[in-house]
């Protein structure tokens, strides 16, 4: 019966699994990101340059590991 | 002079024109009217690379740009020959044929022989779009330089004056702050990969546009130069933190030596893959809306499928500059990890705070 998981398609599933659980991290962080970030912004309205940059700099090394994983459930789907 | 009147009635008839259009289009290229669409064929010939540079089609026929073909190999020598003798993949010449945009070698029999070994330097689309951005980036940058020295003293104008508050960001708030009063010399290399990498972003989202970016092996180059760059211009405050971390207990240091030799090469495997997925994703999404249509074949697929495709456009836009800057950013933050010069290594434990 666990022979099933051998076929090609139900790889392609895995990966749009894996794919959907990813952008599910990526989002949950970074959504996480941006509201710390506005908050402080709220409270420090001075420093909003900083806080800015420290967003972006964290965001983009989420998304970059969510990318890992999107990468890889490309290749299980076109290969 | 356009009374409301004459407006509702413009409104009125472009409505009913675009309600009755049930012309049939056939978007497939003549030969493959029978077949099936297959959106993961149609995403993968725009996002890959290829021997000739492919515009658009009319009625089927496709009118592309060929480029030159270079090939060498030791039984064969070196060939030189344009890409369109392969006749889209329909053609075999010189002992060479395309297989899905590869070029491979053919044995006497005209059957695909991978285990022949020839080195493929051809002028690809990518290639070429990488040729024509490099040049564009000059003759930006030399007009740019050039406007510096005629109005010395002068307030800037035209293009410098676009330029100049992107130039001082990059000198002031990323290259500064990221690595310290040694700033100067890397500042070439980081303007460098900033707008190379912007100008390349934009040109793949044009129509018929190459997608340079979104090939990993520019990417990884683009990471290669930051990590020799890194490893060269590093002080013993670098090493020393990598291979013999100050300030912790023994044993821990043994466990942070390896840990910390793998970081040393993920840093630039990060950077590699996050430009190229963000732009390669990007791509993919707008071109899967795209072929929703095609899929359903239905115009009326369109309302839906190009004001979303429209909307990931616009956002792969702001993508462009923003990976263009976080790729220029983390490179700068670890140009500024190895040249940061730390005096303070006894007082690792207790934080920098009770040292100041």
């Amino acid at each position: 019966m666990l022979g099933i998981l051998l076929e090609g398609s139900i790889a392609v599933a895995g990966a749009g699994i894996g794919a959907g659980i990813a952008v599910l991290g990526a989002g949950v962080g970074i959504g996480k990101i941006g509201g710390s970030a506005v908050e402080s912004i709220a409270r420090q309205p001075s420093e909003t340059n900083k806080i800015q940059t420290a967003m972006l700099i964290s965001a983009a090394l989420i998304e970059g590991v969510a990318l890992f994983a999107v990468v890889v459930c490309l290749l299980i789907a076109l290969g | 002079m356009a009374t409301n009147l004459h407006k509702f009635l413009l409104t009125a008839t472009l409505a009913l024109v675009v309600l009755c259009n049930t012309n049939n289009a056939f978007a497939n290229s003549a030969p493959a009217a029978d077949e099936p669409f297959n959106p993961g064929k149609m995403i993968q010939d725009h996002i890959a690379d290829a021997p000739d540079w492919h515009l658009f089609d009319i009625d089927g026929h496709a009118y592309s740009i060929p480029l030159p073909v270079i090939l060498y190999s030791s039984q064969k020598g070196l060939d030189v020959f344009s890409s369109s003798r392969f006749e889209h993949g329909h053609a075999t010449y010189k002992g060479y044929k395309l297989e899905s945009n590869h070029i491979v070698a053919v044995d006497t029999k005209g059957a695909a022989d991978h285990s022949a070994h020839f080195y493929n330097v051809s002028i690809t689309k990518n290639v070429a779009s990488m040729m024509l951005s490099a040049l564009l980036l000059l003759a930006l940058m030399l007009t740019i330089a050039n406007s510096y020295k005629k109005r010395q003293g002068l307030a800037p104008s035209g293009a410098q004056s676009f330029f100049e508050p992107i130039i001082l960001y990059i000198r002031d708030d990323v290259a500064k702050p990221m690595i310290g009063p040694q700033y100067a010399k890397f500042m070439p290399y980081l303007l460098t990969i900033f707008f190379f990498i912007w100008f390349n972003n934009l040109l793949g989202l044009m129509p018929s546009g190459a997608n340079v970016s979104g090939n990993i092996t520019f990417t990884m180059f683009l990471a290669l130069a930051t990590f020799v760059i890194t490893t060269f211009t590093a002080n013993k405050y670098y090493w020393a933190h990598i291979l013999w971390t100050p300030g912790v207990p023994l044993p821990l240091r043994i466990i942070i030596l390896p840990l910390e030799i793998v970081g040393m090469f993920t840093k630039p495997f990060s950077l590699m893959i996050r430009l190229f997925a963000n732009i390669t994703a990007g791509h993919i999404i707008v071109l899967s809306f795209i072929g929703l249509i095609f899929i359903f074949k239905t115009v009326y697929m369109s309302a839906f499928g190009i004001p979303f495709a429209l909307f990931i456009s616009v956002l792969e836009l702001f993508v462009a500059i923003l990976q263009a800057y976080v790729f220029t950013l983390l490179t700068a933050l670890y140009f500024g990890s190895a040249v940061h010069a730390h005096e303070h290594d006894d007082d690792h434990a207790q934080g920098h705070e009770a040292a100041h």
